[in-house]
């Protein structure tokens, strides 16, 4: 008999069917990957599941028997574990409290919580993750991956007999998901059930052993990993062939755009780095190796301590985002959640935010100008949306981040920094995606991708900068560049023959 | 794709704002219902006139709720601009001098207590609440201190023109209402200022790495809501035609009651400026309706505070 099933499943939401008739079946022991495009309805199931959102029909069933969970404590006691695509962790406790939250072990009988103990829970959970994250590190301090982390952490920490991760690698580099492929593996061994959701493929085929695709809130195929291939996946979930993955352009190099010289802020030691017109130079390295604090300097969010930046043979100093901007320098920040979108916002104005000079006529903002460039954008990256007007508070995941894009597609930068574009974005926009990238290289902008997805970097970049521990360990040139070059200098091994 | 709005969504909203519509109008009702009187357009034009003062700082109010910040020191900010403004009044020089002296020096004060606002919330990054709690006993001590406790009296006769006064039929501080309202309305619609107010509210770090002033941005809204706050108490004051140290006290209650009864989140980034004119006013006519009726003053305040709650308990169901 099955573990779980879920039968006829519906789920209506003002203006869009995100589920109809939905089935789904899950066995214990398995691994079974959930697929389908942005918005298909793969994060609303799982809410269905934990009872975070009422279903509007259908039934769920555990061991055969109706469960109806009114909340996810509910099925929390029933033994179902969810890490949800937006974490869920409390920003001003620690690690340690996230972890153990609601689950707190108490000192015998009495009520006071045994804060040792705790935080050995919570050290040993994060040792099978492989993972030395402080557990008294406040969880507002730590990095997406981190916090992806301590959510993993947190779901294993519990007793449970269905698992389902939904984009738990998202922001995860190789290293972190090998220890992740160990901990589900084990989970496996001891019978657990896993759902298991991602958009990248190759994870499927790795760790998966059933697949369920979604397309459009509707079922539309199911059956095992081993009798499926890359292509027939993207068939169930785009509906159509994809020619190639990464389609390429090679481009001239033009003149360089942004130099920046012996560069230190925070962890970043003794950077030099040029980035040229019309090139695409990818960014790799491990989680907290100074990736996202490098763009974060170079956008004037942070401040440099020494060492100089010059943009198109200038010197400059951007203080603010806003100065920056200003200078022609965009970035789109990792976390869109927490660092690019307003929530209460809808669709329209979180596109215009950056550059709403552009839509004002006088004093005020010109709506039929803004409709135009809100349209246009929602068309181009076929943003799955009820119209411009929803608040992006209602958008699955990936139609989220393609709203962030948009945005900074619309400022017009001479230099656009891509902090993880793709996170969570499906196959057939993912395409989509590199096209406009190189779209915005062959117009002569500055393009620098940073992406903890190696094949996608080594797929889009004319070069790959490596960096380690604060520190560029290396830029390898599209021809010089693979997974294991990589690698090496991502962990801090030498390369004979490393230069640009 | 992209239609306009759709239906779900424009149904939505139109319960949202006709939510407290609604709830003005069974007010409306009932009132009139109850007393000959209420329904009248001396009334109507009276009830305007009495909440114009809360109106016009609730107007302000919402622009600092949206980014999520609170100003506690509008009360005593009608003292002291009303203290300042009348102390310039009796300065031995023609009214036409005087007067607009008053009005600048009574704006200037309101100003310059938002500015500090501002700048405490956003240089040195003391919360909003602690901040204006703060002026609020320093500009109402400080009307103390200036007026020795006691009121300015013996004002120039023309000054209670503009607290008094009607232009065909109106009164003077209605219309007022009426322009603070439509230009802050159309700031918050349809400027950029207006969209940053939003962004710094719904995520204040989000809209800085878009490139948003954010400290500007609240140092503008605790102005905007320093200087509505003085123009109300230069109103209050030729209202009462003397310069009260006590006046407005505990106004900042009714201010902040009529902003979120409207609708406006105190989390920041929800609200409309429509929201918070409906608000006013239904706390308005409420007070005007009871006071016909002859209802004492203990028993209003209950009833107000039961009306508050259910108004926002309506809000909260709405959104669910
Ligand atoms: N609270 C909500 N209100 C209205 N619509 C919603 C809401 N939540 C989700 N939706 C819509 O339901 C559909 C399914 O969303 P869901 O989040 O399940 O997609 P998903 O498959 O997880 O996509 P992604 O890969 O982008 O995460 C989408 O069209 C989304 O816009
Ligand atoms: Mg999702």
């Amino acid at each position: 008999m099955s573990l779980l099933q879920m039968q006829n499943i519906r789920k209506q939401y003002p203006g869009v069917l995100a589920l109809s008739e939905v089935n789904f079946e899950l066995r214990a022991g398995e691994v079974h990957c959930l697929l389908g495009e942005n918005g298909a309805g793969k994060s609303t199931l799982m809410k269905v599941l934990s009872g975070a959102i009422k279903k509007d029909g259908g039934a769920v069933l555990i061991d055969g028997k109706d469960v109806d969970f009114n909340s996810p404590a509910d099925s929390q006691r029933a033994g179902i574990g969810i890490i949800y695509q937006d974490f869920k962790l409390v920003p001003e406790l620690t690690v340690a409290e996230n972890i153990l939250l609601g689950n707190e072990p108490t000192k015998g009988k009495s009520p006071f919580v045994d804060f040792n103990k705790m935080h050995e829970i919570a050290r040993a959970s994060l040792a099978q993750l492989g993972e030395e994250i402080s557990t008294t590190a406040v969880v507002s301090s730590l990095s997406v991956a981190q916090r992806q982390i301590v959510e993993i952490a947190k779901s294993i920490s519990k007793k449970v007999r269905i698992l389902a991760m939904d984009e738990p690698s998202a922001a995860l580099t190789e290293i972190e998901l090998k220890n992740l492929f160990a901990v589900i593996r084990k989970l496996k061994m001891e019978s657990v059930g896993i759902i298991y959701i991602s958009h990248r493929l190759e994870e499927i085929f790795e760790i998966g052993d059933r697949l369920t695709v979604l397309r459009d809130g509707k079922f539309i195929h199911s059956c095992n990993v081993a009798e499926s291939d890359r292509r027939s996946l993207v068939r169930w979930m785009v509906g159509r062939e994809l020619e190639q993955e990464y389609p390429k352009v090679e481009l001239k190099r033009g003149e360089e755009i942004l130099r920046i010289e012996n560069l230190n802020a925070g962890i970043l030691k003794d950077i030099n780095l040029n980035v040229y017109r019309g090139e695409i130079l990818g960014f790799s390295g491990l989680v907290g190796a100074g990736r996202s604090e490098l763009a974060r300097v170079i956008f004037g969010a942070d401040r440099k301590e020494n060492g100089s930046m010059y943009l198109e043979g200038k010197e400059i100093y951007p203080k603010s985002p806003r100065e920056a901007i200003d200078l022609g320098i965009g970035l789109l920040t990792e976390d869109r959640n927490k660092y690019g979108l307003i929530m209460q916002m809808n669709v329209r104005e979180n596109i215009s935010l950056s550059n709403l000079h552009s839509v004002v006529k006088g004093f005020f903002i010109n709506r039929s100008k803004e409709n135009l460039v809100a349209d246009k954008f929602t068309n181009d990256l076929r943003i799955k949306t009820p119209s411009i007007e929803q608040e992006v508070e209602n958008l699955s995941g990936g139609n989220r981040q393609k709203v962030v894009l948009a945005r900074w597609l619309f400022t017009r930068s001479k230099l656009l920094i891509f902090d993880e574009p793709t996170v969570g974005i499906d196959v057939g926009v993912k395409y989509e995606i590199y096209n406009l990238i190189n779209q915005l290289a062959k117009d002569g902008i500055g393009v620098i991708v940073i992406s903890s997805d190696l094949p996608e970097l080594l797929g889009i970049s004319d070069r790959v900068a490596v960096m380690c521990e604060g520190k560029l360990t290396g830029v390898l040139s599209r021809s010089e560049a693979t997974q294991e070059k990589i690698m090496m200098l991502a962990t801090g091994g030498k390369l004979e023959a490393a230069h640009d | 794709m992209t239609e306009r709005l759709p239906r779900s969504k424009k149904i939505k909203t139109i319960i949202g704002e006709f939510g407290i519509t609604i709830a003005l109008l069974a007010e409306i009702a009932l009132f009139s219902s109850l007393s000959p009187y209420f329904f009248t357009a001396e009334n109507i034009l009276n009830v305007t006139l009495q909440t114009s003062i809360i109106a016009i700082i609730a107007a302000g109010m919402t622009f600092v709720i949206l980014t999520a910040g609170i100003d506690l020191s509008v009360g005593a900010m009608i003292a002291f601009s009303g203290v300042i403004a009348t102390s310039v009044l009796k300065v031995d020089l023609p009214f036409t001098i005087s007067f607009p002296l008053a009005l600048c020096a009574g704006l200037l004060v309101g100003i310059f207590s938002g500015s500090l606002a501002g700048m405490f919330v956003t240089r040195f990054n003391i919360t909003p609440f602690i901040v204006t709690l703060s002026l609020m006993t320093i500009w109402r001590g400080a009307s103390y201190m200036y007026t020795d406790g006691r009121p300015i009296w013996g004002l120039p006769d023309e000054f209670s023109f503009l607290g008094s006064g009607r232009v065909f039929g109106v009164p003077i501080p209605t219309i007022i209402m009426i322009c603070v309202y439509v230009v802050a309305y159309t700031i918050l619609k349809h400027t950029k200022f207006g969209r940053y107010v939003y962004a710094v509210g719904g995520n204040k770090e989000a809209a800085r790495l878009a490139g948003i002033n954010v400290g500007r941005t609240l140092l503008s809204v605790y102005m905007i809501s320093g200087a509505l706050a003085a123009i109300s108490g230069v109103l209050l004051a030729s209202r009462m035609n003397s310069g009260q140290p006590n006046a407005g006290l505990m106004y900042e209650m009714d201010v902040i009651a009529a902003v979120v009864v409207g609708g406006t989140s105190l989390f920041g980034g929800r609200g409309t400026i429509v929201g918070t004119f409906l608000g006013a006013m239904l706390i308005g006519i409420l007070r005007n309706g009871l006071n016909l009726l002859n209802v004492g003053s203990y028993v209003q305040m209950v009833i107000l505070g039961i009306v508050i709650l259910a108004a926002v308990l309506l809000d909260q169901i709405r959104r669910k």
